[in-house]
């Protein structure tokens, strides 16, 4: 994961459904297709969102782990 | 089932209380963000929920499930449910306010969104928001009282789309 080059990031700690996805659209929408999003969410339901989310979008999610009560999510622009 | 690839969702939104008006605009935001295209028909009490100015509110009475959590002070409090007699619910004079404060407050403690934000993302992000002219000449509702891109319809109108539809939900 870390040496992934991010272009942005997303912090969406403290928030809850549906706003970390809601908030990850809208910055994905920003950025050029193949650059990367950096999205952190203490949600524990969002690894399951993320991975659904990705899934419907065509997004690619590179890379998806937790340190302590944080989630991290990479995502690549299709 | 539709064809073009993208898929459809139509929501029947027919309550119009804070809490009730959560899942129509939660699913419909978070859909949107899925790439699909969305339309929610409001009929009956969920018409309110289409006021310039929202004032949903949440009543324990008849709601007997529903948990009363403080929303500040130390944790074991605020993980306390308090049951809530129907004869106190009903009866004493500010207990609504006092349930809908309550509710609120803890979803902002939990970062959840308020419903006039969620409602503002479904409008900016081409939600297609339909009034029932039935029930809006049933309850006095006038398209002024409503926010501007609502359109107005019938049960066809919310079959037609609802035909193409991969998702149909009835909230």
């Amino acid at each position: 994961m870390s040496d992934t080059q991010v272009n942005i990031e997303l912090d969406c700690r403290g928030l809850n459904c549906p706003l970390p996805i809601l908030k990850t659209k809208k910055a994905i929408d920003n950025l050029n297709s193949g650059e990367t999003l950096k999205m952190v969410a203490t949600d524990p339901g969002s690894t399951n969102d993320m991975n659904a989310w990705t899934k419907r979008t065509g997004n690619e999610l590179v890379s998806h782990e937790q340190d302590g009560n944080d989630y991290i999510f990479i995502i690549r622009k299709k | 089932m539709s064809d073009s690839g993208t898929k459809k969702m139509a929501l029947i939104a027919s309550r119009g209380t804070l809490d009730w008006a959560y899942p129509p605009f939660i699913l419909a935001s978070t859909a949107v963000a899925m790439d699909m295209e969305v339309q929610i028909f409001f009929t009956f009490y969920g018409l309110a929920l289409l006021k310039k100015k929202l004032d949903a509110k949440v009543s324990p009475a008849s709601n007997p499930s529903m948990p009363m959590k403080m929303p500040f002070g130390p944790k074991a409090l605020q993980n306390f449910d308090m049951p809530i007699p129907n004869i106190l619910a009903g009866n004493v004079p500010g207990f609504e306010g006092m349930a809908t404060t309550l509710m609120k407050k803890t979803f902002k403690n939990k970062g959840v969104a308020t419903v006039e934000q969620l409602r503002d993302i479904c409008v900016e992000s081409g939600v297609k928001l339909v009034g029932c002219q039935m029930t809006m000449d049933v309850f006095g509702f006038s398209k002024d009282d409503f926010i501007d891109g609502v359109e107005l319809g019938g049960a066809a109108t919310f079959l037609e789309f609802a035909a193409e539809s991969d998702i149909q939900l009835f909230v």
